[in-house]
């Protein structure tokens, strides 16, 4: 065994700085951030530079992202929800970049960091708490306790609704970390099989291809994952049940 | 019991979880197959909610691999 199978994991500081006495250094994780949104940029503004009516291979990618995170925008928060899609999209967009550009070979998934996805996550819990209480007001806690119920459960239900609604940036980062940094550490241990056995390496090298392969379905999958739990959050938040 | 062989037993523990999240992603498929043949026309709608429920079961099984994890290396 040469190395651990989350030695990938390893952040390592590419450039060292101190702010306040706190650690601020430029990692490799800040790299692959910056990356992904130069990618993200260079995509959406060299596809969309010469709009032609007929629009080339370029151009269509960039429309299918544009109208795939649109349509499931309207289709879930409805037309009210539309005015916060340039942040769904700016969300989608990142984590898929993030997830897609850690399964380039000895690259960086900075979405296998707790911190990272719980960060993301809980922007996206205040953000929809906040769109919740400016367009309800107080009328906004009537949300803990379901419409019908008997108020003779409400000491029951209502911390059962809070507890369910405190959760959620948890389960929402935990869902995208694990899956990245389980896939990844999945990828090693079959390559460390392949080189152990050999001559007999074929056989986990086939299951590492297949692997591979769902590796990128996962990727695409949880950012979709990610967006469109944020799309139902914005609904509760729009129209409160 | 050392501590290093109550953890290996601790983490294997911890995956039993999978029993249930393979009854999981087998039903949600077996209920898109069926739903699929009775009918086809509705296809494009519901594999995208089948998706969403496969990954969102799957991510069960990775709580509990994370869990086991944290026994192993924590």
């Amino acid at each position: 065994m040469a190395e651990s199978p989350l030695e990938q994991f390893k952040i390592e500081r590419l450039a060292e700085f101190h702010i306040a006495g706190y650690d601020a250094s430029f990692t490799n994780s800040s790299l692959l951030m910056v990356i992904a949104v130069v990618a993200i940029t260079a995509f959406l503004v060299l596809g969309s530079a010469k709009s032609a009516l007929v629009p080339g291979r370029w151009q269509s990618m960039t429309e299918l992202a544009y109208e795939f995170i649109a349509n499931m925008v309207h289709e879930n928060a409805g037309t009210a929800g539309m005015k916060y899609f340039p942040w769904v999209f700016s969300i989608f967009m990142f984590v898929l970049f993030g997830n897609l550009l850690g399964m380039i070979p000895y690259s960086f998934t900075f979405t296998s960091h707790i911190v990272v996805t719980f960060a993301l996550a809980a922007m996206v819990f205040v953000t929809v708490t906040l769109i919740a209480l400016a367009r309800h007001g107080l009328h906004f806690f009537s949300f803990f306790f379901p419409h019908g119920a008997p108020v003779a459960m409400a000491p029951l239900i209502v911390p059962i609704e809070i507890l369910s609604y405190l959760s959620r940036p948890v389960s929402l980062s935990i869902r995208l970390f694990a899956n990245m940094m389980a896939g990844h550490t999945m990828l090693f241990v079959f390559g460390t099989f392949t080189v152990a056995l050999g001559l007999f390496g074929v056989l986990p090298f086939a299951v590492n291809i297949a692997l591979i392969l769902f590796e990128f379905l996962v990727a695409v999958l949880q950012a979709y994952v990610f967006t469109i739990l944020t799309c139902l959050y914005l609904k509760d938040a729009i129209e409160l049940h | 019991m050392d501590v290093q062989a109550a953890r290996y037993i601790g983490a294997g523990l911890a995956v039993i979880a999978l029993m249930g999240v393979g009854v999981g992603i087998g039903n949600i498929f077996a209920t898109l197959i069926s739903s699929v043949a009775r009918n086809p026309a509705s296809r494009n709608q519901v594999f995208g909610i089948g998706i969403l429920g496969f990954a969102l079961t799957e991510a069960v099984a990775l709580f509990a691999l994370l869990i086991a994890f944290l026994i192993l290396f924590a």
